[in-house]
């Protein structure tokens, strides 16, 4: 019996190191670039930066505000998001909730038709050449419309409306005469505000990050949502604008270790810049997001 | 209501009569699907029926119908290509790669499960969450910043132990890894989630009857915890085989350069780089078709032997 009390204590104590390690490890990566985004660029490249921000400065954050096309592409991101998402839930729940009905006959084949996509499709090239074909390129239409709604979502809202719907109060609002319209305004979605949480919060976090359909949807760089304009700053490594010649002091002549010290502490902000307004919100959203995973994964 | 009595008794109760007065009666519903249904058939369908350019040769001034059929002769010409076997084997390695690190998430839930201290264990969740909303371009940022061979923090603690600073992002030999394990720091966590739910689903009582027997807590996970997550990781394990060959492409783009191309090349990519980027419509459509049809077939016969060796599958 002591030897199986003394076990379980060393097991709990290499357990907690353990997760604790593995716990650091993912978050010191983030913690890294939040302080180089506001330590001297010097002393991160030095490496005398590594925890802690030393040698404060926001030279980094200024020069990114100052962007234009930084805010630019913030904007049409933000635009993109609201306007799909909104596209995504107007599709999305009122073809689960009839598919949730048992009165609708053909739900064996529009399920078929709706999961076959999940099975196999036709690829990028003829996905590609049909928004091409239908004027979308270079519009908003082609970053909100083509991944509009998954066949994964609709198996999830569906199995959401089957579950939790009173199927009384549906009959009880029919025998009063209304019609699935309005039973669907009036009844069901009041009823469904946790499914709608999930499933817009999925499809938004999607769009926020998305940016390989604006890279083969949209050559109008006025248009660019704010991961092209990322992948420039932060990959192809184009600074241009918001870099050390265009920045807060014009006429100034900078070297070019100035320059490069400038550059990659102009990465790090944006960096913050971009992953912040989701990283501050998702953990008040934790409980939808986890909703969403776990009812996704009911097998039917 | 009397008329519709009426015709009933007019009527004769034909089944497909029935079906039909329902759909008319239900008409409202199938409203509901129509935006839905036009979807799924204009981005869906009809890129499936547009695929048959693989087997033409596309012409944009005459459209997916008017272009000449030239039969097999993309494919042939991609299987006889140079590069065929080095996209294959890249696509193959940087998959199987990934899919050992599976047990992974799983690991990480047992672990956070035994975890009694709720602050703590709740700490470890959020904070393990974090990188899944981050987005790829950040994340390929990153990377490439910290691995920078002058600046980058790898570089510096080589640097501090003596080492020579490493070129990590044109590097063949470094891709493979910086992308998997990578993709392992941002979504170790997200991936534990759906174990932790499956094993917060397990009845206190058996681990209080396991101790009582005198099981220790190792045994406890091992024959009681396992078990009870095992259906969830088989559907899992089906799942990521399905798209085994289409994984993670936008990353792998976002990671690519001329330097590390002999790694990095994989067929998503290289569909992208000939059709969007050179034009070869047909060509690329073919290349796409043969990634397709290979994930179907894997889908398909994990299914089966999913099937044939317990009682989880997906159909």
């Amino acid at each position: 019996m002591n030897r199986f009390l003394l076990s379980d204590r060393s097991f709990e104590t290499i357990n907690h190191t353990v997760l604790l390690i593995v716990v650091a490890l993912i978050t010191y990566p983030l913690l890294y670039v939040a302080s180089a985004s506001i330590s001297d660029p010097a002393a991160v490249s030095m490496g005398r930066m590594w925890l802690w921000p030393v040698e404060i400065t926001f030279d980094g954050y200024k020069r990114v505000f100052a962007d234009n096309t930084i805010w630019r592409g913030y904007l049409n991101t933000t635009l993109y998001t609201a306007v799909g998402t909104v596209l995504h839930l107007v599709v999305l729940l009122p073809c689960a909730y009839a598919l949730s009905r048992k009165e609708l006959i053909a739900k064996p084949l529009v399920l078929w038709i709706i999961l076959f996509t999940m099975l196999f499709s036709g690829g990028l090239i003829p996905t590609y050449l049909v928004v091409k074909g239908l004027g979308m390129l270079d519009t908003i239409w082609a970053m909100v419309i083509p991944n509009v709604v998954g066949a994964w979502s609709i198996l999830v809202a569906h199995a959401f409306f089957k579950q939790t719907i009173p199927e009384e109060l549906v009959e009880a609002s029919k025998i009063d005469g209304a019609s699935y319209f309005t039973v669907f305004l009036k009844v069901v979605l009041p009823l469904s505000a946790p499914i709608i949480a999930t499933m817009g919060l999925f499809h938004a976090v999607s769009l926020w990050s998305q940016y390989f359909n604006a890279l083969i949807y949209l050559s109008d760089q006025t248009m660019y949502p704010l991961q092209l304009v990322l992948r420039q700053i932060l990959i192809t490594s184009q600074i241009g604008d918001i870099g050390p010649q265009g920045g807060t002091h014009p006429g100034e002549i900078e070297s070019l270790a100035e320059q490069i010290k400038i550059a990659s502490l102009i990465k790090y902000s944006v960096m913050i810049v971009a992953a912040l307004p989701l990283l501050l919100v998702y953990p008040f959203l934790q409980r939808f997001f986890i909703k969403g995973v776990l009812v996704g994964s009911i097998k039917e | 209501m009397q008329t519709d009595k009426a015709l009933s008794v007019v009527r004769a109760p034909s089944r497909l009569n029935k079906l039909g007065k329902r759909f008319v009666k239900n008409w409202q519903l199938y409203m509901f699907l129509l935006p839905a249904l036009t979807y799924f058939i204009i981005f869906h369908y009809i890129p499936m029926y547009g695929v048959q350019i693989a087997f033409k040769d596309f012409f944009a001034t005459k459209g997916i119908w008017g272009s000449p059929w030239v039969g097999f002769e993309h494919f042939t010409r991609f299987f006889k290509s140079y590069y065929f076997w080095r996209l294959l084997k890249n696509t193959l390695i940087i998959n199987v790669y990934q899919l050992l690190l599976f047990p992974l998430p799983i690991l990480l839930a047992l672990s956070i499960n035994e975890v009694k201290n709720g602050a703590f264990k709740k700490w470890s969740q959020t904070l393990t969450y974090a990188p899944h909303f981050i987005s790829t371009v950040v994340i390929v940022g990153m990377l490439v910043a910290f691995l920078d061979p002058n600046t980058g923090l790898i570089n510096n603690i080589i640097g501090a132990l003596g080492g020579e600073p490493v070129q990590f992002m044109q590097s063949p030999g470094w891709f493979r890894h910086i992308y998997v394990w990578s993709g392992v720091w941002q979504h170790l966590g997200w991936g534990s989630i759906i174990y932790l739910a499956a094993l917060a689903g397990v009845n206190p009582e058996l681990y209080g009857v396991a101790k009582v027997d005198g099981a220790t807590r190792l045994q406890c996970i091992r024959h009681i915890s396992l078990p009870a997550i095992l259906p969830t990781i088989v559907i899992l394990l089906i799942l990521d085989l399905g798209h085994f060959m289409s994984v993670g492409f936008e990353k792998v783009l976002l990671m690519q350069n001329t330097l590390n191309a002999a790694t990095s090349d994989v067929i998503q990519t290289f569909v992208y780089q000939s059709g969007l980027l050179n034009g070869q419509y047909s060509y690329a459509a073919a290349i796409g078709l043969f990634d397709s049809v290979v994930n179907v077939i894997l889908i398909v016969v994990m299914n089966q032997v999913a099937r044939a060796t317990s009682e989880n599958s997906l159909w």
